[in-house]
């Protein structure tokens, strides 16, 4: 295999013309073009100027900023990589004080600043306070209260049972921290999915460098202002940016990157790693169906769908319902209650009301718009369809029966566009589910327990919830990451520590018990006493020693 | 699918899109899945194993000159005893594993399920060709997946022979053997899988990686690196002695991942140390260990040149002081010691993966922590001390794969320890039940039913419902109530 010549990061470009850099990435697979213009700027225009663009809904922040800042490049990050692999070889962030510490402070910071953080994500995605709380800093602050609580518990060494090939031996398995780790986050729920990672790794013992999202400005900017406040700036830190910045850090060989994004930049960061061998967790996204079938109760489906879909974000989360299977009887029957509950939670002008998020930037704004005038498509609305490009708004908009070969059924939403597919038979579901790449979550609304554990079992995800929408994200006992198109690794409660722990298998021995049989010259009489011995039989051992043998 | 000679078709991308299409149909079929499938594949691998030990341990002489003992005891029990264990455990790994639910989320019941991940390919090694091979499709077996397995062109009679066996034994519509080198490994990395599990240098790690990473494809990556062996001056020196012979020229004459690379000790007791490894070496091996039928040879000419040439850099030569005898033809390098040579030789810069053992000398031992930490992470370290205090600095500040404290590679054959490397030595692990895992997604479920839905979770938001969320989520009962009656 040593003269196997690929040569593997001839797709991975780099270019850089000034202040027009782009992270390329040519690549023979579908990627969605969409998502790379929302996250990497076009080239033909400054990325500081494009960061202002998105701070335009936001223009209370100084312009000033910009003049402040220096350039992030390869050989600052390399500098910060020294810095925080110095800071991990002192040890310090090793201890269980160190990580205690750090924790409450962030505990502390949230408290305290709660009011800051509603500020920022109100700024960058209007978000609801409500919805603020519950998915961001409630998130954060359970994340601590429970790392808190069990950390004593996770770092401690795990006993394993040893053999008799081993005897007399104990054996066990320690979690250490893995170095320097880099998380990347995104802006759709710019706190939680930058802070609960960073929880992670603190909780294990790393170094960390933060990089929040540049399309969520307020949020990352705020990110960077209170770790500095309220962490330890020789192992916790923040760096500001985007595509520059970011590719900046890639070149840097880190122990564990964590990314929270699209399924694109997915690749370019798993192959930026490859270079250096760091593992990765990929926190993607995907189309996440949600099947209805005609004996649920009505309401409480309808009620769950829309807190899945426009209570989160406005769609505009990882998790959110993409897509709804349902048969074609029960159809209208749901789009009525749909409706009805979406006037109940958001009034009957829902581009009105305060209790939803709007579109985060222009370019996702227009990437939804070109999903719902596709001439296939735009006859389909049921419900909704109005929009205000000014205001960044969208309104709850429900299409029945597009084609399967629609944008709106090929691409991930991302937004308060919901299709519904209708079906003959609600099991044929599985088979549409199946014949797309697998999501990061799935949804099946029944009261057939039959139908329950043919879903489960056939249906691959990251995760699934059984008659309700994301509540799977808040159980702590559960990994939460994807299969497949979207993503690897998980974390959540005792995971995130173990997706930034190496699992140490240790093995202790004493000088006593030591015995020839394993030691050369060998004699078959040797080797079937070693066989004998690791077959477990003692029979077979005594016949062994005795110079008797079944073969 | 194999070589070009007398006609025979070649393994292209092409065949390998088509090759990875009929897994992907087996896998969707659901045959895979279901238990009997899974026990009934492990079985016939014990059953191969059975009945193909001679054949096998005959591959492994011709390929590495391997003793019969370390073929049959190392590579052959090794793979019995997973599929063994994989038999007895399985029920229990494949069941869902309840999980807890929180007062959010109430009333729930959640679950962790063990889904297979569906077609994924197994590109071996070629030092422990058959253990290397079957333990990885043990655990893929026992997933629940279909497989491909690509054998190391290195040891070519064992990857025949997989090749032949595997078919005759074992379901060849969802188990497929495809031989070759790198025209087939790069037509075969070229397609969508969805677990690559790869053992070998870091080198073609990073190629796997890089290729996987166009299809978000995760994986398992065996590599090795430098382990080092650090010896105390308090211990049973002859215990010792013979533990680091046979992790180093027991174990395919060196060449192995977890074979001690090179050993760290103090100046006063390096001397006691040669003396009586030279020993030791000389009562296991005889006299003349180019003639020793308990040494495996070296693998072939390449390999052969490459430790001829660490060994013979300026800097190193003068520094032998046991073994150094060689023979070209037949691939023989005798096990060889060497004491005191610098830190910036190539010896001490690649991994060895051979018979030569550098011994290096330090005033103080706790100094050989900075040494091993000045290298990339190694998949193994070990250690000889009777000192607890030593033994617990050195497993706070060394980082590896695995660690043996006063033995060494007994670590591998421990189920339930986790096998694997961390930094430039690997990513993910296996054995036992940590073999199941890397094989298996773990889909997080939560079943709830209609009853108990609470309108504070729906708009229109209000102050009061914020506060209940709030109380509801800080799950203070006291809280709750007072936000229900609508105190605060």
């Amino acid at each position: 295999m040593r003269s196997l010549c690929v040569e593997p990061f001839q797709n991975f470009s780099v270019v850089d013309t000034g202040a027009r850099r782009t992270l390329t990435y040519c690549s023979p697979w579908k990627t969605n073009h969409k998502h790379e213009a929302v996250l990497f700027p076009p080239p033909s225009r400054p990325i500081r100027k494009s960061l202002c663009v998105c701070l335009s809904s936001s223009s209370k922040l100084p312009v000033m900023m910009e003049e402040k800042k220096k350039t992030f490049d390869a050989s600052e990050a390399a500098l910060l990589v020294k810095e925080l692999n110095e800071s991990f070889r002192t040890g310090k962030t090793k201890s269980y004080e160190w990580r205690v510490s750090q924790l409450k402070s962030i505990e502390k910071m949230v408290v305290e600043r709660e009011k800051d953080i509603c500020e920022a994500l109100y700024k960058d995605l209007s978000k609801p306070e409500f919805e603020a709380f519950v998915s961001e800093i409630a998130m954060v602050k359970s994340s601590c209260k429970e790392a808190l609580k069990e950390l004593k518990h996770w770092m401690k060494p795990e006993k394993a049972k040893t053999s008799m090939e081993t005897y007399p031996s104990s054996a066990e398995i320690v979690s250490e921290p893995l170095g320097a780790v880099l998380v990347i986050s995104t802006w759709n729920y710019p706190f939680s999915l930058s802070v609960k990672p960073v929880i992670g790794a603190i909780t294990a013992g790393n170094a960390t460098v933060l990089k929040p999202s540049e399309i969520a400005p307020a949020t990352s900017s705020l990110l960077s202002k209170l770790f500095e406040e309220y962490l330890d700036r020789s192992a916790v830190r923040v760096v500001e940016g985007d595509v520059p910045e970011t590719t900046a850090l890639l070149e840097q060989k880190w122990d564990k990157i964590f990314y929270t994004g699209s399924p694109r930049v997915g690749r370019i960061i798993m192959t930026a790693a490859a270079k250096h061998l760091t593992p990765v967790v990929l926190e993607l996204g995907g189309k996440c169906p949600a099947v209805i079938d005609s004996d649920v109760d009505l309401q409480v489906t309808a009620r769950r769908i829309i807190a899945g879909k426009w209570q989160a974000n406005n769609g505009q989360a990882c998790i959110s319902v993409d897509y709804i299977i349902t048969t074609k009887d029960f159809a209208p029957k749901l789009i009525d209650a749909l409706r009805k509950g979406i006037e109940e939670c958001f009034g009957t002008d829902p581009m009105e009301s305060k209790d939803i998020s709007r579109i985060v930037s222009s370019n996702h704004f227009s990437r939804l718009q070109s999903l719902m005038d596709e001439y296939k498509v735009y006859n389909k609305i049921v419900v909704g369809g109005q929009r205000n490009q000014k205001e960044l708004k969208i309104a709850p908009t429900i299409f029945l029966d597009v084609p399967g070969d629609s944008q709106l059924m090929q691409e991930e939403i991302f937004g308060p566009l919901l299709p519904i597919i209708t079906v003959e038979n609600v099991k044929d579901s599985i088979d549409l589910i199946n014949s797309k790449p697998k999501p990061l979550a799935a949804y099946l609304f029944t009261n057939n327990d039959k139908l329950k554990n043919y879903f489960v079992q056939s249906v691959s995800s990251g995760g699934m919830a059984i008659n309700d929408t994301v509540l799977h994200v808040t159980v702590s006992s559960l990994p939460f990451g994807g299969v497949g198109e979207s993503g690897m690794g998980s974390y959540h409660g005792k995971f995130s520590f173990d997706a930034f722990s190496h699992k140490k298998a240790v093995l202790y021995r004493s000088f006593s018990g030591d015995s020839s049989v394993r030691y050369p010259p060998y004699t078959p009489e040797k080797q079937k006493l070693i066989k004998a011995v690791m077959n477990g039989g003692i029979f077979n051992i005594i016949l062994a020693l005795m110079g008797w043998s079944r073969d | 699918m194999a070589t070009t000679e007398e006609g025979k078709t070649v393994f292209d991308v092409e065949a390998a899109n088509v090759l990875s299409k009929e897994l992907r149909d087996v896998f969707a079929s659901g045959k895979t899945r279901s238990y009997e499938w899974r026990i009934s594949q492990l079985k016939s691998i014990v059953k191969m194993c059975d009945e193909h030990e001679e054949d096998i341990a005959d591959a492994l002489r011709q390929d590495l000159s391997k003793p019969q003992l370390e073929s049959i005891v190392y590579e052959l029990t090794m793979v019995k005893n997973s599929c063994t264990l994989a038999i007895k455990e399985l029920k229990h790994w494949m069941m869902p594993e309840k999980a807890k639910t929180s007062l959010t989320t109430f009333p729930s019941s959640a679950e962790i399920m063990s889904e297979p991940l569906g077609a994924v390919l197994i590109i071996s090694a070629w030092n422990y060709p058959f253990l290397l091979s079957l333990d990885p499709l043990v655990a893929a077996i026992a997933a629940g997946n279909a497989m491909v397995l690509k054998p190391s062109e290195l040891a070519p009679a064992s990857s025949s022979l997989l090749a032949k066996l595997l078919p005759k034994y074992l379901d060849c519509c969802s188990i497929k053997v495809v031989e070759g080198a790198v025209s087939e490994t790069c037509a075969l990395l070229e397609q969508k899988w969805d677990k690559i599990f790869y053992t070998g240098n870091g080198r073609v790690g990073r190629i796997v990686m890089a290729a996987a990473a166009k299809y978000l494809t995760p994986v398992v990556l065996e590599l090795g690196g430098k382990s080092p062996v650090v010896v105390d001056s308090d211990i049973d020196i002859q215990v010792a002695t013979r533990r680091i012979i046979v992790g180093k020229w027991g174990c395919n004459n060196g060449q192995a991942c977890i074979s001690p690379d090179y050993i760290i000790t103090t100046k006063d007791c390096a001397e006691k140390l040669v003396d009586s490894l030279k020993k030791e070496l000389e009562a296991f091996y005889g006299k003349n260990p180019l003639e020793s039928k308990d040494l495996s040879r070296i693998v072939n000419s390449d390999h052969y040149a490459r430790l001829t040439n660490l060994l013979d850099e300026d800097k190193v030569s003068g520094k032998i002081v046991y073994g150094g005898e060689r023979n070209e033809a037949n691939l023989r390098i005798a096990p060889t010691i060497l004491l005191g040579v610098p830190q910036n030789s190539l010896i001490m810069k690649e991994e060895i993966f051979g018979p030569l053992l550098p011994i290096l000398t330090v005033s103080k031992i706790e100094d050989s922590f900075d040494i091993i930490n000045s290298g990339t992470k190694p998949l193994a370290a070990y250690l000889f001390t009777n000192n607890k205090k030593l033994k617990q600095q050195f497993l706070m500040s060394v980082s590896a794969g695995g660690v043996v404290i006063n033995d060494t590679a007994l670590h591998l054959t421990v189920h339930s320890l986790p096998f694997g490397g961390v930094g430039e030595s690997g990513m993910g692990s296996y054995h036992g039940k940590f073999s199941f895992d890397a094989f298996t997604h773990k889909k997080a479920v939560v079943y709830r039913s209609f009853v108990g839905d609470a309108s504070v979770r729906y708009p229109p938001y209000t102050r009061g419902k914020l506060r209940l969320m709030r109380a509801l989520i800080t799950g203070n009962v006291w809280t709750i109530l007072r936000a229900l009656l609508g105190w605060s």
